[in-house]
């Protein structure tokens, strides 16, 4: 990413980081920070207003690379001293819009803080800076017989702080837990410029759990800049297989089915032909094309334990139909299977140039009738839609996917994507599994939650950040946080030069 | 139309009845944990949690409790479908395991209370009922206000109904006690161990899981010591102690105390107090900002404070 970033600058000449000059905000940040890692052009300012969500980009003010928890605090204090908001920035691949400036924020992007500080096995921790990218982080422990467990699709871009923003969760979640599971301590700067150290590295931290609502707040509470991650212990043993069907109804049933018994896999992935067929022509997985869904599963620990669930697992998938029953013969044929689930949404690029990526969960039993009208909807508004997901915990993925130069289109993807909500709501489901409610999902909070619990969820951020100004307008939707509405019309004049 | 949280249940409503919007109120459990943060004011009016499980579904690991259900209760219904939740067994409610949020002794195998909580209901200070997290095993839909009140000793809203994640009861169960074995050495001889203690002399672990799976690691340990397999976990003193896992290394600080350490853990159980630990001010600056927007006028749970001696 930094590598595109540099060449559109040097492509665009604009190298130059003197805008802004006579700006205060903007001279008060360069004396803080070294004046290159501040910058106020045109196209830093451009490529920052967006993430890797659908929706409109905002307006993004000064744009900031700290490297150490000292020149953030100071980035905060510049902040408060001059009313400005602040978007706190990791990979920017948000599928929510978590990392959309709004209010012409001062953008922090943490992704130089990229430092695996300390790798600690005794204790099974790891310290590390926001900026280090998940994949990296496992690359490096995987040498000492450790990993760390969530695994979002993204997980080749994405960093730890963002991780921690949103909570984010991975095929693997299903075992070993999200985010929240795998984070110990979190040094935090706050919006008041001090720093505080949430959690700890003991068995039982005293005090409030601020670390567990810090994680899943999506920038809201403010800027991480340091965390202690557990690291997992490899598997001795996994067994990866593959079960296709005729429908998706009979692999939805299966998943239930062996919750059901009691079993705990490390993965179940479902995924349906149209994405099967499309990931086949991509990558070519070994999957069959032919199947109406195909289900991934995944069992990891003893050899002795895995082969007792990996058969039982195999006995559940037939008694519900499966057409075919397939065991990962080695290592390479492992890495082909799970290469074709991580590099779907990369394959639906063949089928239509742009898609929407949604994430609700609904009861594992009620995954068959939400899938149903998940395609229903899909049909009545005149679209394509292909399903990836984790079965599991019953969290779905519909993808609907289209060509933004299609008139109209992009309408039709939102009122079936709001239509895809309210099933999920209407079969005793939540808003989102893993991707956080950013400005996407801000308008459904009331369709959830009463007013009521909305306002206990103001009162957590009014104790962390009374002004409002980090990452205002988001989550919370903004007829139940005033402060974000004053902070998001306190948008400086120059801003809109 | 009504948001898909609003809360039907008018025992629930009765709660906040009972509750109020004046006075000093708090939660009275089983009084098993009745000391921890501080005495509570005397003044307080106590009130119950109401009992019952509301909803089970086996299928989707998941309960609706109310919160004054005792743990025992709640763990023999679960047992009937082969399941169990992350609460610990010690006498108490299922309200009063979550408001203090210490973990089982088995926590390696069983998970952490805080993980345990999938939706919380609770009275706040103005009587309302409200509700954080949601009802499904996967959930990142809001502020996790269910991890801000595991823990919080009832002071930032007094617990009703909770929704729990269940785990699969194991096959197999074994207790095993050797007095040559390392206990450090436990950790990465076998893989996942419920519980590794340690006395001093004594190393007790115990192992779950399928039965072939218990044998083979049962098998490993002996490269380590020599084993017996014992009915049960020892006795715990009464003191708990947080630490980080390394520092069990060196039990001088508890020197003359009886004690049992949690390996891989870092609880101590011990017949001494642990000595207070300075907090962090900007956190303790911050922990009051929360009670005071969730308690501004100091009604619920006078007295307490999550934390404290």
């Amino acid at each position: 990413m930094a590598g595109f970033l540099s060449s559109v600058r040097r492509r665009l000449n604009l190298n130059q980081p003197t805008a802004g000059d006579g700006d205060p905000v903007v001279e008060a940040l360069r004396a803080a920070l070294d004046p290159s890692r501040v910058r106020y052009d045109g196209a830093e300012r451009t490529l920052l207003s967006h993430d890797a969500s659908i929706f409109d980009g905002g307006v993004a003010g000064p744009v900031c690379y700290p490297l150490t928890t000292a020149e953030v605090q100071s980035v905060m204090r510049i902040a408060e001293k001059h009313t400005r908001n602040i978007v706190p920035r990791g990979a920017g691949t948000g599928l929510a819009g978590g990392a959309i400036p709004l209010g012409a924020p001062i953008v922090v992007a943490v992704t130089r803080m990229n430092n695996i500080i300390e790798v600690d096995v005794d204790n099974r921790i790891a310290w590390v800076e926001p900026g280090v990218v998940n994949l990296d982080l496992t690359r490096h422990l995987m040498p000492l017989g450790f990993h760390f467990a969530p695994d979002p699709s993204s997980q080749q871009v994405c960093t730890i702080g963002g991780n921690v923003a949103n909570n984010s969760g991975g095929p693997h979640c299903l075992a070993y837990g999200v985010t929240n599971a795998h984070v110990l301590a979190i040094e935090v700067v706050l919006p008041s410029g001090e720093v505080a150290m949430l959690g700890g590295l003991d068995a039982e931290p005293a005090g409030l759990d601020l670390r567990g609502v810090f994680i899943g707040s999506e920038g809201t509470l403010g800027i991480a800049t340091k965390v202690a991650v557990r690291i997992t212990p490899n598997a001795p043993a996994v067994k990866t297989m593959l079960l296709s069907f005729d429908t998706v109804r009979n692999a939805a049933h299966t998943v239930s089915a062996i919750i059901a018994a009691g079993i705990v896999p490390a993965a179940l992935e479902v995924m349906d032909q149209r994405i099967t067929q499309a990931v086949e022509t991509y990558v070519g997985a070994g999957y069959p094309t032919d199947a109406g869904a195909v289900l991934l599963a995944e069992v990891d620990g003893l050899a002795e334990s895995i082969e007792i669930d990996a058969n039982r697992i195999a006995e559940i998938g037939r008694e519900q139909g499966a057409i075919e029953v397939r065991f990962a013969a080695d290592e390479t044929e492992r890495a082909l299977l799970w290469k074709g689930r991580k590099t779907a949404f990369g394959a639906v690029a063949q089928i239509a140039p742009d898609y929407y990526l949604h994430d609700t969960v609904v009861p594992r039993s009620r995954l068959a009738d939400v899938l149903d009208e998940v395609s229903a909807i899909a049909e009545r508004h005149d679209l394509i839609v292909m399903n990836v997901f984790h079965a599991g915990d019953g969290n779905l993925h519909p993808l609907l996917v289209f060509d933004k130069r299609e008139p109209g289109v992009i309408e039709r993807v939102h009122a079936a994507g709001d239509e895809i909500l309210t099933a999920s709501l209407n079969a005793g489901g939540v808003l989102s599994g893993e991707h956080g409610v950013g400005v996407e999902k801000q308008k459904f909070m009331d369709l959830f939650f009463t007013d009521d619990d909305l306002a206990h969820q103001n009162r957590l951020r009014q104790a962390f950040d009374p002004g409002c100004r980090t990452n205002p307008g988001k989550v919370i939707p903004s007829g139940h946080s005033c402060a974000d509405i004053a902070a998001l019309k306190r948008v400086p004049r120059e801003v809109w030069a | 139309m009504s948001a898909r949280l609003t809360v039907t249940d008018p025992v629930l409503h009765r709660l906040a009845e009972e509750v109020g919007v004046e006075g000093p109120v708090a939660v009275e459990g089983s009084r098993t944990r009745w000391h921890i943060g501080g005495a509570a004011d005397p003044q307080t009016r106590l009130v119950k949690a109401p009992t019952g499980i509301v909803e089970y579904v086996p299928d989707e690991m998941t309960v609706c409790v109310r919160a004054g259900t005792s743990v025992a209760d709640l763990h023999a219904a679960l047992a009937e479908q082969g399941q169990r939740t992350g609460l610990p067994e010690r006498g108490g409610t299922v309200g009063g395991a979550i408001a203090v949020g210490e973990n089982d002794v088995h926590v390696l195998g069983r998970g952490r209370v805080r993980e345990a909580v999938l939706q919380i209901r609770y009275v706040a200070d103005d009587a309302k009922l409200v509700t954080g997290g949601g009802p499904t095993v996967k959930n990142v839909t809001g502020f996790d206000l269910p991890r801000l009140m595991t823990g919080s000793l009832g002071t930032l809203g007094l617990f009703a109904e909770v929704i729990l994640r269940t785990n699969p009861l194991p096959a197999t169960t074994v207790w095993l006690e050797s007095s040559d074995a390392d206990p450090f050495a436990v950790l990465d001889t076998i893989l996942r161990p419920s519980a590794v203690l340690w006395n001093g002399i004594i190393t007790t672990v115990q192992i779950e899981g399928h039965g072939p799976a218990v044998a083979a690691e049962t098998a490993r340990l002996a490269a380590i010591g020599t084993w017996a397999e014992v009915a049960q976990a020892p006795e715990l003193p009464a003191h708990r102690w947080s630490l980080v896992p390394s520092e069990l290394g060196d039990p001088s600080r508890w020197n003359g105390a009886t004690w049992v350490a949690s390996i891989g853990v870092g609880t101590v159980w011990a017949s001494i107090p642990q000595p207070a630990t300075p907090t962090n001010p900007v956190v303790a600056a911050l922990s009051r900002r929360v009670k005071q927007q969730f308690d501004p006028t100091g009604r619920l749970n006078p007295g307490r404070v999550p934390g404290a001696h």
